[in-house]
């Protein structure tokens, strides 16, 4: 796969020191979905490919002649992140080479708009790892409410809130039946880049799908990110996961927050998208994530 | 030019009749063309297919409407479509049956390809194959010749029992 | 070898002899057959490639992109509403420079639904950066497509070369083809800008004002000089197997008063009319015009044009008609024929030429002339 070594990480600070991401993007302070791809790339090393879709990461990585990325980027069309990296993973597969092959897309490119090529993709068992930013808006054309946007944000289309829930984009996932697929959050670097070092040791379709908070998508301080992120993970509306060849495992931070979540309101106080919630919205929130909890917990303990 | 119109229903196989006559002129010598004509029929329904040989590159790719020769795989499809239209005057026509057929016009063959084929226990998904027998009664015409015949049909096909059906409505074919 | 097969399976058996390691291809209606030799081969073995059977046109050419990029050669197949599907790939191949091959099999498009010829699929691709040739035989439709991996991988082109060939009454014609031992005529894939992760790059990233235009005009220089490869691949083509190929094929051209310009099918039935238009005393000649994009230099002075278009750009006329008054001045008679499959045969195409009204336009089985 790579020539990082194998040892197993139990501390960020034995996570590799070389950078395939450097300090010159052109991020929104605070952007995580940045800091993410940091910590997918140092667990991918040198012998990989980034396939983008229109998304931040379109912008993020520099314009050009300059780059701030220090691995091959295939930027290509919005809906055909998941069949161009198939199509890249053949002709790897066909000249013998092991190059990892990652799909680095934003929510918008992966539950609206990129969802028929990645379920195709999925369904023919193409060899490569598929990772959803979601920042749960269209963040690169200025928060437009996609598919993966929460019940009740506000966005500049949504701009009385969204009146539907956020598409459960890991079930449809998981209906393919992929041997590996987690969720992780940027707010735990570590949690990341073990699932992602995991996922790339696996052949066949893998997905991670990471909560990544935005400042200016979600209306909050810049400092705030990674905060808002475990805020997420303690109040259980997003839970820490993965899926290993149909096996559930609720990761540590999650299963605490499962045992006694912290207040839904201390995670939506802080976002201005959710400024104005009606209690009813707020409550069928509550509804909502005690639900998925539940289900999730369930389908651990083998009852599904 | 000689023009061949070939008359079948959807499934009776004319449109590797087509090209099976096509690849025995062609190696006869000749130069030929199948063209099947498309519609948006189904399984059942009359279709057409053609035929051109000649001794020189065929250019022609539009549908035959004064054909030399009308071959009807199925004479049910008489009652349905005009099969004698356009045919020339000195035309022929082959028609898969036991018995001659009142209201031809040219010269008239006959010859049972759907018992053949049964006596040959050549019948895919419960129909007789009737493209392979049909070659050895073209022969018997004069369209193309006998080892052409038999060779178009060995390169398209593993199973003898065509050879032998395509042998059989040779010998069988009557005016 | 000396066979017959259909004009589809002609461009699988040249597809056979080009080996792509990658193909992905999305069936449909009348290309169908190319795809499902295409993976007869894979699977028996004869064709040594990982097919990759998507789940859409716009998945098909992606997955093109991907593995030509990821540096092998690629094939597709596609028709009509395929063709459109995949439209934003298909400027996506040629503005990454990727020497993707593609048939296409000319079909109409809905509505109403309808599988016939017809040319408007393709040249609603024209502005794309693609290279277009559209066929007349079987033997051509095998010979352009082995032809087209050649001079879409040349250096001095990188551009995605289309094939084009008439559905169903070239897609589904069978006729006599002599297949080849191609050995060295095709050279190892090799794509200059191929994914190397020694040597990390950025591909198609955010392009500003300042340098967007510079690639634009890197494509057209390219396109010019696809004309010069072109004449030189199909002169070795024919110094090693026999069969020679031009931007046109002229018949009965040189003293000719009349010519008549078609693509396709059309422009080998245009031959027949010719013959009978010449025994008539009309000094007619047909000018069948294969290379569309790049669009070749055409000389026609002195002579009247009548031109069948199958295809037609609503408010404005036929493609081929107003490309050739375009470029060459000349006013041609422009017949829209054939749309959908209508039927056109060499006796329409010579009653086109003895009815000519240059500077106008008729469509065939419409009285009213425009």
């Amino acid at each position: 796969m790579t020539d990082i070594s194998r040892r197993s990480v139990t501390n960020l600070s034995a996570i590799p020191k070389e950078e395939y991401i450097y300090k010159c993007t052109s991020a929104c302070a605070g952007c995580s979905s940045s800091l993410c791809l940091r910590y997918v790339l140092k667990a991918a090393g040198p012998d990989s490919v980034l396939v983008v879709p229109a998304c931040c990461t379109s912008v993020i990585q520099g314009i050009y002649p300059a780059t701030a990325m220090n691995v091959p980027v295939y930027n290509v069309a919005f809906a055909a992140a998941a069949a161009c990296a198939s199509g890249m993973s053949e002709a790897f597969a066909a000249t013998g080479r092991d190059t990892n092959v990652i799909v680095y897309a934003g929510d918008g490119g992966t539950v609206d708009i990129g969802i028929q090529s990645l379920s195709g993709a999925f369904e023919r068992g193409a060899n490569f790892l598929y990772i959803c930013y979601d920042n749960e808006a269209y963040g690169n054309t200025g928060m437009q409410r996609s598919g993966s946007t929460p019940l009740g944000a506000r966005t500049t289309t949504t701009p009385g809130g969204k009146p539907t829930a956020k598409k459960d984009l890991d079930r449809i996932v998981q209906a393919h039946n992929p041997p590996y697929m987690a969720t992780a959050c940027s707010a735990y670097p570590l949690d990341l880049y073990k699932k992602v070092r995991k996922a790339l040791s696996i052949k066949g379709p893998k997905f991670i799908h990471i909560l990544a908070p935005c400042p200016p998508g979600w209306r909050y301080p810049t400092e705030k990110t990674v905060e808002m992120g475990k805020l997420a993970v303690k109040t259980g509306m997003w839970v820490l996961y993965e899926r290993e060849f149909g096996k559930l495992t609720i990761n540590g931070p999650s299963k605490a927050a499962m045992r006694k979540p912290e207040p839904l309101e201390d995670y939506i106080r802080g976002q201005g998208r959710f400024k104005n919630l009606s209690p009813e919205t707020l409550d069928l929130m509550r509804q909502q994530v005690e639900q998925n909890i539940q289900r999730l917990a369930r389908e651990e303990e083998g009852i599904c | 030019m000689y023009e061949v119109r070939i008359h079948s229903r959807g499934g009776q196989g004319g449109v590797t009749a087509a090209k099976l006559l096509a690849l025995a002129a062609f190696r006869d010598g000749k130069h030929a063309t199948a063209c099947p004509f498309y519609g948006a029929e189904r399984r059942g329904a009359p279709v057409v297919s053609f035929v051109r040989i000649d001794d020189k590159p065929i250019k022609v790719y539009s549908q035959i409407h004064e054909p030399d020769l009308v071959i009807v795989l199925d004479a049910s499809i008489m009652d349905v479509v005009d099969v004698l239209d356009g045919l020339k005057e000195e035309g022929t026509v082959l028609l898969n049956c036991a018995h001659p057929v009142d209201g031809c016009r040219g010269t008239c063959y006959h010859v049972d390809l759907t018992g053949i084929a049964l006596a040959q226990n050549l019948v895919v998904a419960g129909s007789p194959i009737l493209n392979t027998p049909v070659l050895g009664a073209l022969a018997k015409i004069g369209v193309i010749t006998l080892p052409s015949a038999l060779q178009a049909i060995r390169e398209m096909f593993d199973d003898e029992r065509n050879v032998k059906a395509a042998e059989a409505a040779y010998k069988e074919l009557k005016v | 070898m000396l066979t017959i097969a259909t004009g589809n399976r002609a461009v699988a058996e040249a597809v056979k002899a080009a080996k792509p390691a990658v193909i992905a291809a999305y069936p449909i209606t009348p290309q169908t057959e190319i795809v499902e030799q295409i993976a007869e081969y894979v699977t028996s073995g004869d064709l040594e490639s990982h097919y990759i059977p998507v789940e859409s046109e716009h998945s098909a050419m992606a997955a093109c992109i991907g593995a030509s990029v990821g540096g092998v050669r690629t094939f597709t197949a596609t028709s009509s509403h395929g063709l459109l599907y995949m439209h934003e790939m298909i400027h996506w191949a040629a503005g990454g420079r990727l020497p993707i091959v593609m048939a296409n099999v000319n079909r109409a498009l809905g509505p109403g639904w309808n599988t016939w010829a017809e040319h408007t699929d393709a040249f609603s691709q024209r502005d794309t950066g693609w290279l277009q040739v559209y066929v007349g035989t079987v033997q051509e439709a095998y010979d352009a497509t082995l032809m087209a991996f050649r001079i879409a991988e040349d250096e001095r082109v990188l551009l995605p070369v289309m094939v084009n060939l008439d559905g169903f009454s070239l897609s589904h014609i069978t006729q006599s083809l002599e297949t080849e031992e191609i050995g060295d005529f095709l050279p190892p894939y090799h794509l200059p800008h191929a994914i190397d992760t020694e040597k990390p790059r950025g591909y198609g990233p955010m392009t500003g004002p300042d340098n967007y235009y510079r690639f634009r005009w890197d494509i057209e220089r390219s396109m010019r000089d696809a004309r010069e490869v072109i004449t030189e691949v199909e002169r070795e083509f024919a110094d090693r197997f026999g069969r020679s190929y031009g931007p046109t094929e002229e018949y009965r051209c040189e003293d000719a008063d009349v010519v008549v310009i078609a693509l396709g099918t059309f422009g080998k039935e245009a031959e027949v009319a010719v013959d009978r238009l010449r025994d008539e005393g009309i000094r007619a000649g047909s000018m069948r015009l294969r290379w569309f994009r790049p669009f070749p230099h055409l000389d026609l002075s002195g002579r009247e044009v009548v031109v069948i278009d199958r295809d037609y750009s609503f408010g404005f006329g036929g493609v081929v008609a107003n490309s050739i008054r375009a470029k060459t001045g000349i006013e041609p008679y422009s017949v829209i024929a054939g749309l959908g499959g209508q039927e056109v045969t060499y006796n329409d195409i010579a009653d086109f030429v003895r009815g000519r009204r240059p500077g106008e336009e008729t469509w065939f089985g419409v009285n009213n002339h425009v």
